[in-house]
Order: structure tokens, then sequence, then C-alpha cells
């Protein structure tokens, strides 16, 4: 990434294109990475949403876009962007519409639907090579309907559905490579609390044609139980601690782009989170504390 | 303007051909599948500009028919059974959107058990979809009826999508003469499409398909959509002057064969109406006053049309090819919220059900439902609704369970 237009925090856009006075609650980590992705990306766009917390930013008749927006389902935002993509096509192929009336189309979901009910049409959408850009933020859970467990959830995390000592007895999905299986011109992880390396790698994406995929992990104060204010400092931990590799596919490689020189113990980022708690009280849960490090520990080690 | 033999399907490729329609989401599903080979041969050859693109569900392929249509281009699909109700969820949603494009059904009967053969139980279940739904009896119906669809669906006063439906195998695999419009006439019926704001433009952003908060502004959007469906009732005989006056051939909303002084009428929808035609024609040389009213457009219901039509027989004889568990045929249910307290509305309202999953309604049956029609004219009372299932269809059942006890007895021997 030489011709970065950011290579200081500096260097990030300053002002600001998305609206204020959304529903999100505050210091929802899945908003700061809108934020931050929606200012490199231009209001040249046209949202297509899936069912989510972020279905509740164009509420009638307000939204906070300066582009266009278009609501469809739980499963099938990639297929609306599919029929927005073909029919701007097709407008300018025939001429029937000015080549800067043209837009990005932009899939933003949430992992319940990127991870499970919509991964049939992302497959499909990637495999017919369908220029778009798409949006996962991650809060690892059915987060507008109260947080039950998702394909996204970590293991042992408490969830609505989850509540016993041992938590979420699944594995939180490895979307990152799946999508990557696929060949796709790009997938991402990114983070709202790592704004210059998310800068970079929607510059990125935005310079390259043909499916494009990015997964921000979402500090999400409501469903993994903690401060607002803390939002920051989590996403930081997680990163720091190793749990969420910053990372890209392109020209069929994965690189790591911020690799932790020493990481911090797991136990810096689950103490923070409510969700975890049972891993701590009333007793240290020593066993699974122990296999969460080494399953950490473990990637990093395959990298 | 040239003739042709044509199977339904082919009608239904050829009426997208003549709206000279720019995108088509696709999905296989018997007994539609011809209708999207036929296309994307025409596409691929270069005979239609444009793109047909096979997603991979029927919910995907209507959620990008209505992306589509909403951001600008003259949208066409099909479907059949399984995937229409695969679809249901988009079927609602992108009626909401107020995106015109025209998806043609082709009639098949619902799991379980499966089938692939004709009912119409699948195109009923999106009648309160907000989709407006057209009934073809032949093929020639079936290209007319497309062009006259975009032309609703398109209009401003509505602007919703259009169901056009199509019997499987009954019209679906039939080949009958079509007169083929002239591109050139149909182009002057049906111009292109003029989306208006109805569009995505970085120039002029949008938002659709937004949340609302409270009952309040939901209703206000359902509501409007509603009165722009019932609208289309005005606007589709505009249409079908227009269509009368540029091809010579009249749709009516509500076709009335022989209805003038007749007694009773029967009621239904879709290609069986035919052999109801046939038997209405026999038993006029008998001597019946018989006619037959086929309802093309049931969403929204003419229901001053049907009123007229009806008013002046002493009993109808409701034929649904559908079933609603629990409740009986959905036609019949139509039919009496629209004529009932009707100072006009005939006196008896006889339900058959019947031609379920492809099983066919003799002209036996339909003298029988004429006279039992009849008898409850003379009785003064509406019969209990029918189930037509023969002696020889039960027996015929039996058998088939019985050969199957003896395989297996035989088998447990065996073991
Ligand atoms: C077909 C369908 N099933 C269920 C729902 C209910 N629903 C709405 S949002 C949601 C959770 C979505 O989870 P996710 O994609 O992770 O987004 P988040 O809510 O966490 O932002 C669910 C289950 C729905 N809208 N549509
Ligand atoms: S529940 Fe979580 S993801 Fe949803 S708006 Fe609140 S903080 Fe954001
Ligand atoms: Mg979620």
């Amino acid at each position: 990434m030489n011709e970065t237009a950011f290579k200081r925090m500096k260097d990030l856009p300053s002002t600001h294109l998305l609206g204020t006075g959304t529903p999100m609650c505050a210091g929802c980590g899945g908003l700061i990475a809108l934020h931050e992705i929606y200012d490199v990306l231009g209001p040249k766009s046209v949202f297509v949403n899936a069912a989510g917390c972020m279905t509740l930013l164009s509420v009638f008749p307000f939204t906070p876009f300066r582009s266009s927006w278009l609501y469809t389902s739980m499963a099938s935002a990639p297929a609306g962007a599919q029929g927005v993509r073909d029919a701007l096509d097709i407008l300018l192929e025939q001429g029937r519409m000015p080549p800067e009336d043209d837009l990005d189309v932009v899939v933003l979901t949430g992992d319940g639907s990127a991870y499970g009910m919509g991964l049939s049409s992302t497959s499909s959408a990637i495999e017919r090579g369908l220029d778009f850009l798409y949006i996962c933020y991650d809060n690892e859970g059915y987060g507008n309907t109260g947080h039950q467990a998702s394909g996204a959830t970590p293991h042992a995390a408490k969830t609505s559905t989850t509540r016993g000592p041992g938590g979420f007895s699944g594995y939180k999905k490895d979307l990152f490579s799946i999508w990557a299986a696929h060949q796709p011109a790009y997938v991402a992880t990114v983070i709202g609390s790592e704004p210059l390396d998310l800068a970079r790698k929607i510059e990125k994406a935005k310079s390259l044609r043909g499916p494009r995929l990015i997964i921000a992990l979402a500090p999400c104060p409501t469903g993994w139980e903690f401060e607002p204010r803390d939002s920051i400092e989590i996403g930081q931990l997680a990163v720091k601690t190793g749990i969420w590799p910053l990372k890209e596919y392109v020209d069929g490689s994965v690189a790591h782009t911020v690799v932790p020189r020493r990481r911090a113990p797991v136990e810096q980022y689950l103490e923070k989170q409510g969700r975890f708690a049972h891993l701590f009280h009333p007793q240290r849960n020593d066993r699974l504390l122990a296999e969460l490090q080494a399953r950490v520990d473990g990637y990093w080690d395959s990298v | 303007m040239s003739r042709e033999l044509l199977t339904g399907n082919g009608a239904a490729a050829w009426g997208a051909r003549l709206a000279e329609v720019d995108y088509v989401p696709a999905f296989p599903i018997t007994p539609q599948t011809e209708i999207i080979e036929t296309l994307a041969n025409w596409f691929e050859s270069g005979e239609m500009p444009g793109r047909l693109v096979t997603l991979e569900s029927e919910h995907s392929m209507i959620t990008a028919a209505g992306a589509a249509a909403a951001t600008g281009v003259r949208v066409f699909t099909a479907t059949s059974s399984q995937g229409l109700l695969y679809g249901m969820e988009m079927i609602f949603s992108v009626a909401g959107w107020r995106a015109p494009f025209v998806l043609v059904n082709v009639s098949r009967g619902l799991g379980t058990p499966t089938t692939l053969e004709s009912d119409h139980t699948d195109v009923l279940a999106a009648r309160d979809s907000g989709f407006l739904q057209l009934h073809c009896a032949t093929c020639q119906e079936v290209v007319d009826t497309i062009l006259m669809a975009y032309r609703i669906a398109e209009d401003t006063r509505i602007r919703l999508p259009v169901i056009v439906n199509l019997d499987g195998f009954y019209l679906s695999f039939t080949r009958e003469p079509v007169e083929l419009p002239d591109p050139a006439l149909a182009r002057r019926f049906l111009p292109p499409f003029d989306a208006q704001n109805l569009r995505f433009r970085a120039s002029a952003p949008t938002s659709q398909g937004v949340a609302v908060l409270g009952g309040s502004p939901y209703s206000y959007f359902r509501y409007q959509a509603h009165l722009a469906s019932l609208r289309a009732i005005e606007v589709y005989d505009e249409v079908a002057d227009e269509f009368e006056a540029a091809f010579g051939r009249r749709h009516e909303a509500i076709e009335a064969y022989r209805c003038e002084d007749a007694d009773i009428l029967f009621v239904m929808i879709g290609s069986f109406a035919t052999k109801a035609k046939a038997a209405v024609d026999q038993l006029r040389e008998a001597g019946w006053r018989v006619g037959l009213a086929r309802i093309r457009l049931l969403r929204p219901l003419p229901v001053d049309a049907l009123r007229r039509v009806t008013s002046g027989a002493r009993g109808l004889a409701v034929i649904d090819q559908n079933l609603s568990m629990g409740q009986g045929g959905v036609l019949h249910s139509e039919v009496a919220s629209a004529l009932y307290g009707h100072p006009k509305a005939p006196p008896i309202l006889a339900s058959f059900i019947g031609g379920l999953g492809g099983r066919d309604i003799s002209p036996e049956e339909l003298y029988e439902i004429a006279a039992e029609t009849r008898k409850a004219i003379d009785e003064g009372r509406s019969p209990l609704p029918r189930l037509l299932f023969t002696r020889d269809e039960l027996r015929e059942i039996r058998k088939l369970q019985a050969i199957a006890e003896v395989e297996r007895n035989e088998l447990e021997v065996k073991r």
C-alpha cells in the first residue's frame, strides 16, 4: 500500500458525510466504522441494506446518508445490489444515463445476514463477479432482535440464547476465508478503532472492480455489555490481543496489515465485557480461558 | 403482424420480447423454464438487447427484479409454484417499492404432495401482496396481456408490479396459433419505460424501502398502494380500449361468454374456462340458459363489472382450481364478498373445487355442476361446497394402496 493518500492520522477526511441523530446506541462500534468507511467512499453510492440494526438508519422521512438507500430483506441484499448494478450498466451501455450519474453499489449488512441467511446470495454475487462493495458490521450476534447467538458469535460468549455457564458452545465462523475461497477482487477485515488501516483498505477497495468484501468487527455496548465510552478501547484490545486479525486478501494471497508486536493476553479483552463475565465470576474458568488463548495463539502461529 | 404456432411459454417469451424488456433476472422451475431459456437465447444471439442473469434463488431473483425496476429499467421475470413461494417475502416487499415490472407465473400445484401439474393455489398465495394479477386462458392472451400489463404497471397512477398467470401444462406446453403484434405497433402501444423519479442516480439520491415507526406512516403507505391498485380497474379499461384500437382484439377485465340471458353462470379463472365454454355451448343446445364469467383481472377485483356481469343470473357456480384449507375455494369467497348485499346479486352461490394438481374437469362434471346449481335455484338454497372427485378415482387410489401393501408384505416375508 505505497500510494495511499492516508499516511498519517491527519490525512483522514476531516469532513464527515454521515449525518448525526441516528437511533443507533451510544458507542456503537458498527456506526463508528460506517462513519469512517463512508468518509473515504464518498457520496456517489447506493447502500443496499439487509435487516439489522442499521436498517433503522433510514426511517421515514429521514436519512443520515447523502447517497441513495434501498432496504431489501435479511437474505437478499447482494441480489438487490445485482439488480441495481445490472440496471445501471444497461443504462450506461445504452447511453440512457450520463456516466457521472453512476454509483458505487454498496451492500450493508450485519453478521447474522452475512454469515448466515445472506451467505447464499453473497456467494452467488461473488461467483457472478458482481462489481460491488460488501460491508458487514460484525457485532457477533443478532443485535436488532436482542443479541441472540449467530454464526459470528465467538466461543463461550453469553448471548440471549446462550446464557449457560459455558456461553456459546459453537465457534465463530471464518467468513473471511469463506469469502476469500471465492477468489473475489478483495477481502479485508477492519475495525473502527484502527482508522488508518480502515481508510487504506476502503481506498484500495474503491480502486478495484468486482466483488470487494469488508468485515468490520463492531464492538456493541448493548450486546457485549460494556460502557459506551469503552467502545474504542475494546476495539483496540481486540487487535492487540490478536483476537481480531487485521488482514486483506488480494491477488490470491492473504496479508496481515497490522501485526501486534507482543500480543496482550486475551483476558484483557474478555474481562471488559459482560458477555464473558462468567469466565471470571463467581470463579475463574481457567480451562475455558486457556482454550480461548490457545486458539488465538494457534491462529498466529499458523500465519 | 405474424401468425405463429406457440406454446404458452413461447408466447410469454414473445410478450417480453415485444415489450422490449431490458433486464430478466431468472431461475429455472418446471413448467416455466422454457420462458427463460427462450429469452436467454435471444439475449445471447443479440436479437434482444439487455441482459438475462440467473440468480441463485427466486428470493434473490425477485429482489433483483424489484431493485432493477427501482433503478429505472424495464424488467421481466417468471416463476412457478415453489419458486413463487420461495420468493414470497420479496413479492410483498417489492410491491411496496412501487417499482413496476411484470412477473409471469406458470401455475403449478404446491407441495405437499409434490406435483408438477397445474392449479391456482400458488398464484392466489400472492393475492394480498400488492402485485396486480391478470389471468390468461389462451396463448394469444399471454402475449397480449404482457403488453397490457406493462402499460398498467408503469402508469404513473399505478406504479405497481403485475403477475400475469398462465396454467402449467394446459397452456405452458400447449401449442396454439398466436397473432404476434408487429414490433413497431407494439412499441407505439407500449413506449419505452419512463421511470421519472423512480431511479438511483448520483445526482438525485433517493431512499427506497425504508422503515417507518408506528402505525400511522405504515397505514399511510399501505393505503396508498391499495388505492393505486384500485385505480388499476379504470386504467385497465383504458388500456384495453387502446389495445383493441391498435390490434383489434379486446380483452375485458371479466370475460362474459353468453351471459346476457343466462340463469346460471360458471365463474372461474384460467384456461379451464375454455372447457367451460364448450360446456356452455352444449348446454345451450340442450336448451339451458347458461353462461360463463371468466375473471381476468383478479387484483384489483373489478367488483362493479362482476356485479354487472352476474346481475341477471339466478345462480352462480364458482369453480375453484385452488383450495384454502379449512375454508374452501378462494374465488368463491372473493365472489361472495363482492356480491353480498348487492340488490341484484344472484340468490344462489355454489362452490365447486376441482382441477387440483392438473386433474381434469370433464364435460360431464360441468353438466353436473350446472344441474346442481339449477336444483339449488329451484329449491332456493345454496348447496354445500363440493370437492370434485369420482368414484373411479377413489377406486384407483385404493388399488395403488393395495398394491403397495401387498408388495410391502412380500418384502417382509422375504426378510
Ligand atoms: C426473514 C427474516 N427473519 C427474521 C428477521 C428478524 N430480524 C431482524 S434483524 C435480525 C438480526 C440481524 O442480525 P445481524 O445481521 O447480525 O444484524 P444486527 O441486528 O446485529 O445489526 C433479525 C433476526 C427478519 N427481519 N427477516
Ligand atoms: S445493538 Fe449494538 S450494533 Fe446494534 S445499534 Fe446498538 S450498539 Fe450498535
Ligand atoms: Mg449482528
